[in-house]
């Protein structure tokens, strides 16, 4: 469904993405990972269209969308949240998903309805009425994730959706996650918190310095020691291995 | 809006119908339409600076533009000015367009948007000086022909309705904004246009349909004045005071709300008359006009300061409740 | 019939105007080039210090304004302090559009103020000495010009200079490149903002002692100068003096030279041309590096 291929992205000398090519299939849910710097909110930019790669395409169901401008990715029907929430602080929680749900509908009472049953499904359906700036952060990350789905996306970028969360609330939006898979929405999501990872993706990749350095299904991935090194440093892996408990 | 909302703007819509023949001296009909004027350019400016985010220190370009096509095809052509009317309007549309296509296709946004009106109302005022077919810095007389299908009046209530018509349609527009899709983008452009474009909406097409709204209905702004005072000249049309004043009613009503302008502009003459009346009483003072400006530039710093959502937003905080 | 004198001394008049253009952006380099404070208010603050050395030179002061400089320039700076630290940085919370808005508010209050208080007439005192003719050419220059030419070029040199060289000038640069990141290293950013709108405000100071031997003051001044110190700076690239330098000359040669190809009337419409121009199609103008 989703095809990128060999991806480059350079700021001034810095090579932020290099040869970046993954794939994800209809209904799957994939995990980006990597250590923090790698550049995986940048590669979530070069697909949908807020930064333009230098180099490699971006496919979606088979049409070349490399470099289209946000709306437009979003027109063909891939969603994205973002890292750190942007909410539209002065509307209310409502008018916010609202304003996802208008990507579908011109007319204010279907938009209505949808966001109403987009966040109850989310689990902000008390929260309609209040100023989206009131949320506290797990509110946030839901009204990102309503607001994305109101578009009825066919394929959905999760950028670090459980950052900040507590392991509670991390387990309520692993379940949130996994029924907005089960409507029909493919997701491809940047995580650092690995019990989601886990629970969720049947594939992971890992990028490490602007490349991929890995990629299987998550216990494979976890044992893989390029991984291990990646996150711990040099050496790591072996030690790992060498000292059991003691490392 | 609810019913106890509905009364009130019932009640209120009275009093503005009733009030010319209640206070029936020329003078406070002329403050009423002063007022009222005011409040539907300051709408005008709403629709583009409070919805929208669209911070412009410029809009008088619209006006003056619309101010003079109608003049000159009136004054100079002989066309009716009732049909130079819409013709003024679409002229103000026009340059709202070419403004927005421009600034917007180069990234323009915030102070660089602002800065950029300015220099541009400035360009209206300087051409407006210097051609011959707007009469350079002499200015456009229109012959008194005190006749209503000349689009002028021997009564000044006629006008005061006309602007009370304009400034009804104004917020019945803004209201609009409030309640369709094409408002709730705006108002996601102006909170967070990233995000907005991340959610499908094509920021630059709405930003220019935006302007070109604002625009065209602050055109229509410069032919009533212009009839109505039969005389413009550059530095009336263009002058940065009225792009000032545009802004500054909004602001102290509450940007981005249906009632912002009016009751900012109410504010703002209620003020003005109160430091004309104080400073005739000082002694020494010559044009006490200069004082009730002193005071919109405190007032405006004020609002920064403290009231950033104007008066409708303190409002709303103490009664309200917390309907965004 | 624009002949070779003409032109030339057309020209010459423009760089000399130039000169004063750019002591007028000098300042406004600095503040809004380099730490992005719209400052609305910079011609207004010019008129306020030109009717400061007016009444300086006016009886029973009678101040040479040449020799008021330090006075004027130091003046300046702790106004432009005070307006920082009380108004500005106290109220904008932050937000660029709010310093627009309240540099706004204050250059409507700074203007009519001294309309009210000073009528509306224009102003010029007389320094004899700075009326004198120098011939450069076919042009015939007052020496007050000159003088404010290279008073032009030693301020853009002075403050390129300060900004490289001193420790003030790279906590200056720090706080713009990176404002938290200057905050952990332990810079006062609010301070550091508030002596940069000082120093900004002193620069006009100087303007002002340079300018009213060969100038005029009005309370409309103000308005006149704000658009032409935002062109320049946005022209030479913001946050660069040799930018300011050379932004100002040409702005001085295009007014000029418009005056001369359009007509009195007409010509004024080059400078805001510029701006806009320089805007749509080469925001980081001349010197500055492209964003």
């Amino acid at each position: 469904m989703l095809e990128v291929s060999r991806l480059c992205k350079s700021f001034g000398g810095l090579k932020a993405i290099d040869q970046v090519s993954l794939w994800v299939d209809e209904g799957e849910i994939v995990a980006l990972i990597g250590p923090n710097g790698a550049g995986k909110t940048t590669l979530f930019s070069l697909i949908v269209g807020f930064t333009k790669p230098d180099e490699g395409t971006v496919r979606f169901f088979d049409r070349d969308v490399t470099g289209l401008p946000p709306h437009r990715i979003c027109a063909r029907g891939i969603a994205r949240t973002f890292q750190i929430t942007q909410p539209f602080v002065r509307l209310s929680v409502l008018a916010n998903v609202m304003v996802g749900a208008y990507h579908t509908t011109g007319r204010r009472h279907e938009a209505e309805e949808r966001a109403q049953e987009v966040a109850h499904r989310v689990g902000i359906g008390e929260q309609l009425h209040m100023r989206a700036d009131a949320l506290t952060l797990a509110g946030r990350k839901r009204l990102e994730l309503a607001r994305a789905l109101a578009t009825r996306p066919k394929l959905l970028l999760l950028d670090e959706a459980m950052s900040g969360l507590n392991p509670r609330e991390v387990g309520d939006m692993v379940q949130i996650v996994k029924e907005i898979r089960q409507t029909g929405v493919t997701i491809l999501l940047i995580e650092h918190v690995m019990q989601a990872v886990v629970s969720l993706a049947s594939r992971v990749y890992v990028l490490s310095n602007g490349r991929i350095i890995a990629e299987g299904p998550p216990a494979a991935i976890t044992a893989d020691p390029h991984v291990i090194e990646a996150y711990l440093g040099h050496g790591a892996a072996a030690r790992l291995s060498q000292g059991g408990a003691r490392a | 809006m609810n019913r106890r909302h509905l009364i009130l703007v019932g009640i209120g819509g009275l009093a503005l119908i009733a009030y010319p023949w209640v206070f029936r001296s020329n003078y406070a009909v002329d403050i009423g339409f002063l007022v009222l004027f005011a409040a539907y350019l300051g709408q005008t400016w709403n629709i583009a600076g409070g919805f929208a985010g669209q911070t412009s220190f410029g809009h008088v370009v619209f006006f003056g533009v619309g101010a003079y096509v109608s003049t000159i095809l009136h004054a100079t052509y002989g066309v009716n000015p009732w049909i130079a009317w819409p013709c003024s309007a679409l002229g103000g549309a026009i340059v709202g367009w070419l403004i927005g296509t421009l600034c917007y296709r180069a990234g323009l946004k915030g102070s660089y948007f602002a800065l950029i009106t300015l220099a541009v109302a400035e360009v209206g005022r300087i051409v407006a000086n210097s051609l011959p077919i707007t009469r350079g810095g002499l200015g456009m007389l229109i012959r008194a022909d005190l006749r209503a299908e000349n689009f002028q009046f021997k009564d000044p209530i006629w006008f005061y309705y006309i602007a009370l018509v304009l400034c009804v349609l104004a917020m019945v527009i803004a209201w609009g904004l409030t309640r369709t899709r094409f408002g709730a983008r705006l108002a996601a452009i102006r909170d967070n246009e990233d995000a907005a474009e991340a959610l499908g909406v094509n920021a630059f097409r709405e930003k220019v349909k935006c302007l070109t709204l604002s625009g065209g209905l602050c055109g229509a702004g410069g032919t009533v004045y212009a009839q109505k005072y039969l005389y413009i000249d550059p530095s009336i049309a263009f002058s940065i005071d009225k792009s000032v004043e545009m802004l500054l009613v909004t602001l102290i009503g509450g940007p981005g709300t249906v009632l912002g302008p009016l009751i900012g502009s109410g504010v703002l003459h209620f003020i003005g008359e109160l430091t004309r009346d104080l400073g005739a009483m000082l002694p020494s003072v010559g044009n006490p006009q200069p004082l009730s400006i002193i005071i919109y530039g405190a007032a405006l710093i004020a609002i920064v300061a403290w009231l950033p959502d104007g008066l409708m937003g303190l409002f709303r905080r103490t009664v309200g409740g917390d309907r965004a | 019939m624009l002949t070779p004198e003409i032109l030339v001394a057309g020209l010459v008049n423009g760089l000399m105007a130039g000169g004063i253009y750019v002591l007028v952006a000098v300042g406004l380099t600095l503040i809004y080039g380099v730490l992005h404070i719209i400052n609305f208010a910079h011609g207004s603050l010019l008129m306020l210090a030109m009717y400061a050395v007016f009444f300086l030179w006016r009886k029973p002061l009678g101040l040479d304004p040449y020799i008021a400089l330090p006075l004027v320039i130091a003046g300046a700076f702790a106004f432009g302090y005070l307006v920082y630290r009380a108004l500005i940085g106290h109220f904008s919370h932050g937000k660029d559009e709010n310093i627009l808005l309240i540099t706004l508010g204050l250059s409507i209050i700074i203007d009519n103020a001294t309309l009210f208080f000073f009528t509306g007439d224009t102003q010029t005192i007389e320094v004899t000495y700075a009326g004198r003719m120098i011939s450069l050419g076919p042009a015939l220059v007052p020496l007050g010009k000159l003088v404010s030419f290279a008073g032009a070029l030693l301020l853009c040199l002075l403050l390129g200079l300060f900004m490289t060289r001193t420790d003030m000038g790279k906590a200056i640069r720090a706080v713009a490149k990176e404002r938290q990141g200057a905050r952990l290293v332990g810079i006062d950013v609010e301070g550091v903002m508030a002596i940069s709108y000082g120093i900004g405000i002193a620069c006009l100071g100087a303007a002002a002692c340079l300018l009213m031997p060969t100038f005029y003051v009005s309370p409309s001044s103000g308005h006149a100068f704000v658009l032409i110190a935002f062109t320049i700076v946005v022209l030479g690239g913001m946050g660069s003096f040799k930018g300011a330098f050379f932004g100002g000359l040409i702005i001085g040669i295009v007014e000029s030279a418009c005056g001369l190809w359009l007509g009195e009337q007409l010509g004024q419409i080059g400078i805001p041309l510029v701006f806009i121009l320089i805007l749509l199609l080469r925001p980081s103008g001349l010197f500055g590096a492209a964003r």
